[in-house]
């Protein structure tokens, strides 16, 4: 079992014929994920070819979950033209977009955002700027490496990709139901709370790992929910203890400004609802380890 | 990026907003040739990026050109919270009768836009929002529907604005929130916006974030950069594009990814803490590709900071594997010993992921001087802590 993403999901890639795009395509469909198709106006009714694997070109998002039954399309068009191909994906409901576009101003991801609420919120958004998400031995929908970890129980989920990687890797021999890389930007559609919930309700997950950084009050918010709906044992990582105030470390997320947002403010409201939290990545991967043998 | 008081108010008068006469002056001469041009009281007026002039004592009037001169005296080359004072802003005094406090802002939490309006504006709106916060009106704003006029005076009224400053206010907002959404800015903030004696509305200060994301499409705020501010290895590692933090320690750091790099930085500084506070040196994420180029490039400028006595290269081989970061280190020391820099300093290397056994053979073959393969990242964290307090 896993979350969002399952051996079933249908994938399309808006940005197909981009150079990010087909690359990435290619390592989905490595990865056994089911790309189906993808779009490109300019290019609409050609065939791209992967490997052997042809796949259509349609105009549109909704001509091609018309063409092809998809159900996921993974964002890889540059920052620019991704407002106009996350509100395209809105129009079609799509019931998931998974935004990997580093980069994307704020106003446009604030403005998709408030679009999507207006049209009842039909499509998940995930990202921008983030790792994507995998379901291992399912699907995988992003540029998460697949073949660093193995399908099994724990739930990840982290504003950090490499972070993510780190903590696949380490837990490998246990496995991931699912991991949800959301995105370090300061504005993004699923959030940590989204995650735990969803994590918390499939009957595939045993356990759940999350990773934040410093800046916002995610963090904190995840802590309140964790108190009140999961039940599940959630064990954390924060990353940015030693940043130093108003300079932005690579995800415009994070930065400091006084002292809302800090790494020891997010550990002390996780600890507070008895989330254990672990001082470095290894740490919490011994951590997780722990909480996976004594259940 | 965020912009000084008077690219701000410049940023405001053109599009329409009533700011009081200014210019900025770098010296005390300039200073008093501004108070002469504007005559009369002026106000000298600090150029930092922090809040908290007023109080500092960098915010003063003067009577005339000479007091002017004397008071710039005061105030230029004065430290605020870290800021050095390189110019003034030297404005007409205004004659106040009320200060109120205005800002549109983005709100993560509930992913969208806010506004932010009080009648008690000024220096002390943190301490009013804090203790009375009925006074301070937040309200929502939808990027979709935006502010024009008739919004504006609604959040003009929700503030507690005075009927005679009601007109004034609510076209300095629909002004403000062109400025807001035009320019891509993620903060426009007036405190205070005040009614002057004869019954006028005006910006007297201006704080503007801008959303770097954006600068695709607004090329023109290149201009706003302070090259004076910026650290020389930051700015010469941004024009190679990189993504390099300059920091106050001794442990050079390369990584890829952001969220990576900053758990790097944590993890060597509890290792520092058994080496005498050994610290991380910068923030470096080569990102994902890590190619010889990026990593020799990298190297160069964590080696040019004179207080790094050692290197930690922290790479998680996902898509792309160890075997091909192990290549790119072994390149980047060729490139660098060609570029005649040739690398002395100790390097603890830790690769896991991908082909992470491969990668690390490579190394190993390589035989390059004073590069050290350790296993884990809390481990290559020690020692890397260790070699740069035994100053290497």
């Amino acid at each position: 079992m896993a979350i969002w993403l399952t051996e079933n999901s249908k994938i399309i890639v808006q940005g197909i014929t981009g150079s990010e795009g087909s690359k990435h395509t290619r390592r989905m469909l490595k990865a056994g994920a089911k790309v189906v198709g993808g779009t490109n106006p300019r290019k609409a009714g050609t065939t791209v070819d992967f490997d052997g694997v042809g796949l259509p070109v349609f105009a549109t998002v909704a001509e091609a979950m018309e063409g092809t039954g998809a159900d996921v399309s993974v964002i890889f068009v540059p920052p620019a033209f991704t407002k106009a191909a996350v509100l395209e994906a809105v129009d079609a409901e799509i019931p998931l977009a998974v935004v990997i576009t580093e980069g994307v101003p704020v106003h446009d991801t604030t403005e998709f955002w408030a679009y999507s609420i207006s049209k009842g919120a039909k499509t998940r958004i995930i990202g921008p700027n983030c790792p994507g998400i995998a379901s291992p031995g399912a699907s995988n929908a992003g540029i998460i490496p697949a073949d660093i970890t193995s399908a099994g129980r724990i739930g990840l989920v982290s504003k950090s990709g490499t972070l993510t990687y780190q903590l696949m890797y380490e837990l490998r021999d246990i496995g991931f139901s699912t991991a949800v890389g959301i995105g370090g930007d300061p504005v993004i559609g699923t959030t940590h709370i989204d995650a735990l919930e969803a994590f918390q309700n499939d009957p595939g997950t045993d356990a759940i790992v999350m990773i934040g950084e410093i800046g916002g009050d995610a963090e904190e918010r995840a802590a309140a929910y964790i108190e009140q709906h999961v039940t599940k044992p959630v064990v954390a990582y924060v990353a940015g203890f030693t940043a130093p105030e108003g300079k932005t470390m690579g995800h415009a997320g994070a930065i400091v400004s006084g002292s809302a947002g800090t790494a020891q403010a997010k550990k002390e409201a996780l600890e507070k609802v008895g989330v254990r939290v672990g001082k470095t990545p290894s740490e919490t991967a011994r951590l997780m380890r722990e909480v996976m043998r004594s259940l | 990026m965020d912009l000084f008081e008077h690219q701000a108010k410049e940023l405001f008068a053109e599009y329409g907003i009533p700011v009081p006469r200014g210019v900025v002056a770098h010296t005390v001469e300039e200073a008093r040739a501004a108070a002469e041009q504007l005559t009369g009281r002026v106000v000298v007026k600090a150029q930092v990026k922090t809040g908290g002039r007023g109080k500092a004592g960098g915010v003063k009037v003067a009577d005339d050109a000479a007091d002017a001169e004397q008071k710039a005296t005061g105030i230029l080359g004065m430290d605020i919270k870290g800021h050095t004072v390189h110019k003034v802003l030297v404005e007409e005094a205004s004659a106040i009768a009320e200060e109120y406090y205005f800002s549109f802002l983005l709100d993560r939490a509930n992913r969208t836009f806010l506004a932010i309006c009080s009648a008690s504006g000024g220096m002390d709106i943190e301490e009013v929002a804090h203790t009375a916060p009925e006074k301070v009106a937040q309200i929502p704003v939808s990027p979709l529907t935006g502010v024009d006029r008739a919004r504006g005076r609604e959040i003009a009224q929700a503030g507690g604005l005075p009927e005679a400053a009601l007109d004034g206010a609510a076209d300095i907002i629909e002004k403000l929130w062109a400025v807001f959404v035009d320019e891509d800015a993620t903060l426009v903030e007036v405190n205070p916006m005040i009614l002057t004696q004869d019954g006028q509305v005006k910006a007297l200060d201006g704080k503007v974030t801008l959303d770097d994301n954006a600068s695709f499409r607004q090329t023109e705020h290149e201009g706003y950069a302070d090259k004076a501010a910026e650290d020389p290895l930051e700015a010469r590692a941004k024009e190679k594009d990189l993504n390099y933090v300059k920091l106050d320690g001794s442990v050079g750091i390369i990584g890829n990814g952001a969220g990576l790099v900053m758990s790097t930085l944590d993890v060597v500084a509890y290792a520092g803490e058994q080496f005498g506070g050994q610290r991380p040196a910068n923030f470096l994420d080569i990102g994902g590709g890590a190619s010889a180029e990026v990593m020799a490039n990298g190297l160069e400028i964590v080696l040019s900071d004179p207080s790094v006595k050692s290197v930690f290269v922290n790479v998680f081989g996902g898509i792309t594997a160890c075997d091909a970061v192990a290549n790119g280190i072994v390149s980047a020391f060729k490139l660098l010993s060609e570029r005649g820099e040739a690398v002395t300093h100790p390097l603890v290397v830790r690769l896991d992921g991908n082909n992470a056994t491969l990668g690390r053979q490579i190394l190993s073959d390589a035989g390059l001087p004073r590069v050290e393969l350790v296993d884990t990242m809390d481990e290559a964290a020690k020692r890397a802590a260790e070699l740069a307090a035994v100053g290497a």
